[in-house]
């Protein structure tokens, strides 16, 4: 594979110094260069600026990046997560039209965590249409075609999402995605369930847990004691690694789907008029005027 | 010696040259030849296995013509126009023909004639030694017996008993008195035999829209020089595309070995392509992802490949700064992943007209057009009134929860207890009614344990409809 000048530079910085003539002086000035600087362009953000701030502007694009579930019930917390986070990446680029999400999933995963649900990627703002699926039977077939789809620059983004603690996905698996994604500017989000957090090649690691959301008046008559909502996505996600960069905080984060960014969880309850009027319906009409739609 | 169960009794089915020369002949009792010849070998006639083998004799024939259509039981037929000069001449043909079905172990009746008809009567009911030359000429027909017509057995023997015997003695008579008599079957069997009427033959496989094809006159035996032939062929049929104005959606790459077996390859892209590189690195995927490699035996005779649905595809200029649009990029990556994974592995989500969960959503192939799954997806505003991840089947689940429609108080699932800190509902989704089944009324909670996790459960019917309480199930998890 061949690499980019730039990405050779930093790979191999002083190891085989080439004779200072063979090279221009622009490359021998760009081979001491920080590698990560020509790279960044266009970073992943959240949308809440105090985590792009401390992130240094941002997720590093073209870069592997892995999202743990805490645990197995945090199963789809952390699904939510990386698919906003490879939603966010789709959208952030200046396209003519809007880049399609290839979604990697090892067969397996359908049994213990279940299917993927495109009518609740929809509810998260996620238009199921740019969704491509790819089922792999195996690790490995999961790893291959990631391998594949992480050097095609049309991309959005790539997710993969294998099962278990898998021995096939050490660190060469990590650094041959991360070199394909770094060529291409493809993020590559590796989606592990029932796996611990290990050391690796990516770019940040991300340990995501279900955080209580804030509740929401109710608008379908459930009874006491729970009178009150679920409200809307919200994630406790710990930040493990971070490539050049401080990590070990944890973020309480919510999901703007009107925005289609990410704010800060303060706890506190949505006030009642959070509710949107149906179009066409003036609001405040009285005491039915904020019904909720549901379904 | 096949035998058959028929009429109370085994019957034979078909018997071999050196049972019919002891006087052996199909449709007698096995008993009474038994009791006659002996010893018999005998064995169970399958016509199942027969078709199977007419069909793969049918592949290996289409290396003469692509159009070869089955004659059941036993037969088939070769439309070889335009043909024969690949062969230098029809007799040339005919004569590889016979090699190449002697080499089989088969004795082989053919002919050839003008039309299909007279071609397989002149094949069953001709002479059995023939000069080559004089194939296809009026007169062999002529003196063919009127059992070549293939009628009901009372016909032939009504035609007997009045004294005709051959076809030539058909032939000068008005086919109306024929018609009248025998009913327009055995009227317009004769016009056909006799080249007054012509039809054509239905083939086996549809002839391709657009094929090319290298002889080797040497067999090839290596991958790596069948390949370099695949590509030669790609690249022809790449410009016989770009002739036309076309693209192909499929291409078929089909090998056929020296000993009559056929091996055919197919990739499919998602939009028409002539593009020879991409087609010879999907058939690179594809052959590298075979379940059973291709094996060249004792070499592969002749390389076909044909381009399987032609579509109308204009001339491409690619974009200013040398690159081409990132949807043909990832159109491309598809295919190749499709060549790798196999198509019902690279999917696109489709939205149905369905409140059943279940069938909310169905996955289509991605190399579909997308104007298949025109439907919107609608999500209405809010926190997210459809789970991210969906079990299918439910899960059961141990609930608590206040009867007749409560909401649930806490639940356990795969061993863990969760205690509803919020919940809303119900969501009442009743079955479609119109779909056999019986599914019962279902109503679905949103619900949130102490711990921030949200789930989507549901009660499978109401209280007091059936002799049991109703069973609770988990269906999804919401992000």
């Amino acid at each position: 594979m061949p690499l980019p000048p730039s990405l050779a530079a930093a790979l191999l910085p002083t190891r085989a110094p080439l004779p200072a003539k063979a090279l221009p002086f622009r490359q021998r000035l760009a081979a001491l260069a920080r590698p990560a600087a020509p790279l960044r362009r266009g970073a992943i953000t959240f949308g809440l600026e105090e985590l792009d701030g401390w992130l240094g502007g941002g997720l590093l694009r073209g870069a592997l990046h892995e999202v743990f579930a805490a645990g197995q019930a945090d199963v789809a917390a952390a699904t939510g997560f990386a698919a906003l986070l490879a939603l966010r990446a789709a959208q952030s680029l200046r396209a003519t039209q809007q880049r399609r999400i290839l979604w990697v999933r090892q067969d397996f995963l359908d049994g213990p965590t279940g299917r993927l649900h495109p009518p609740g990627l929809a509810a998260l703002g996620l238009n199921p249409a740019l969704v491509v699926l790819v089922r792999a039977a195996d690790v490995q077939g999961v790893l291959r075609a990631a391998g594949e789809a992480a050097r095609c620059g049309g991309l959005g983004a790539v997710l993969v999402e294998p099962w278990g603690e898998a021995p096939q996905i050490d660190h060469t698996a990590g650094r041959r995605l991360s070199l394909a994604a770094a060529e291409s500017g493809v993020p590559v989000l590796m989606l592990r369930v029932a796996a611990t957090p290990t050391a690796s090649v990516a770019a940040s690691r991300w340990l995501v847990a279900a955080l209580p959301s804030r509740p929401l008046p109710a608008a379908l008559p459930s009874r006491p004691p729970a009178a009150d909502a679920p409200g809307p996505p919200a994630f406790a996600a710990r930040l493990l690694r971070h490539r050049g960069g401080a990590a070990g905080a944890t973020w309480d984060l919510e999901w703007d789907h009107d925005q289609h960014c990410f704010r800060a969880h303060d706890g506190a309850p949505l006030p009642r008029a959070v509710v949107s009027v149906p179009a066409g319906r003036a609001a405040g009409l009285g005491e039915g005027g904020s019904w909720r739609r549901v379904g | 010696m096949l035998v058959e169960r028929a009429r109370g009794g085994r019957r034979l089915f078909a018997v071999d040259r050196r049972a019919a020369a002891l006087g052996a002949a199909a449709g007698q009792s096995l008993a009474e030849v038994q009791a006659r010849i002996s010893p018999l070998a005998v064995l169970a006639a399958d016509p199942g296995a027969d078709a199977g083998f007419l069909a793969w004799l049918a592949g290996l024939c289409e290396r003469f013509t692509p159009l070869v259509a089955l004659a059941p039981p036993d037969g088939l037929m070769l439309d070889i126009t335009g043909c024969g000069h690949l062969f230098a001449g029809e007799a040339g043909l005919l004569a590889a023909l016979r090699v190449r079905l002697g080499r089989l172990g088969l004795s082989v009746c053919d002919s050839i004639a003008g039309t299909p008809d007279a071609a397989r009567a002149l094949a069953r009911f001709g002479p059995t030694e023939r000069a080559l030359a004089r194939f296809g000429s009026a007169e062999d027909v002529m003196v063919l017996p009127v059992a070549a017509l293939e009628a009901e057995a009372a016909v032939t023997r009504a035609l007997l008993r009045a004294g005709l015997r051959t076809i030539g003695d058909l032939a000068g008579r008005p086919a109306g008195a024929l018609a009248a008599r025998f009913g327009t079957g055995p009227a317009l069997r004769l016009a056909r035999i006799l080249g007054r009427e012509d039809i054509r033959i239905v083939p086996h496989r549809l002839p391709d829209a657009c094929m090319v094809e290298r002889h080797l006159v040497e067999p090839l035996v290596q991958a790596q020089a069948v390949e370099a032939v695949l590509a030669e062929l790609i690249a022809a049929l790449s410009v016989l595309l770009a002739r036309r104005g076309a693209g192909g959606r499929g291409f078929e790459a089909s090998l056929f070995r020296s000993d009559g077996e056929v091996r055919r390859v197919l990739v499919e892209t998602g939009r028409a392509s002539r593009d020879a590189g991409a087609i010879l690195r999907l058939f690179a995927l594809r052959i590298a992802a075979l379940n059973e490699p291709i094996d060249a035996g004792f070499g592969i005779e002749l390389v076909r490949l044909a381009a399987v649905h032609v579509e109308a595809l204009a001339a491409v200029q690619p974009e200013l700064d040398g690159g081409s649009g990132e949807a043909e990029e990832v159109g491309a990556l598809i295919d190749r992943l499709v060549a790798r994974l196999g198509r019902d592995r690279v999917l696109r989500f489709a939205a149905r007209d369905s409140h059943v969960p279940e069938r909310a959503a169905r996955v289509v192939s991605a190399q579909l057009p997308s104007a298949l799954a025109a439907r919107e997806w609608i999500a209405p505003p809010g926190p997210p009134a459809r789970p991210l991840r969906l079990f299918d089947p439910p899960e059961p689940i141990e609930t608590l929860a206040e009867v007749p429609d409560g909401t649930p108080l806490r639940f356990r699932w795969r061993r863990a207890l969760h205690e509803v800190a919020r919940a809303e509902g119900p969501e009442r989704i009743a079955p479609e009614w119109w779909r056999a089944g019986g599914a019962a009324t279902r109503d679905y909670y949103r619900l949130e344990d102490s711990e921030g996790r949200r789930f989507w459960v549901f009660r499978d019917g109401l209280h007091g409809e059936g002799d049991a309480a109703p069973g609770w199930f988990l269906h999804g998890l919401f992000a």
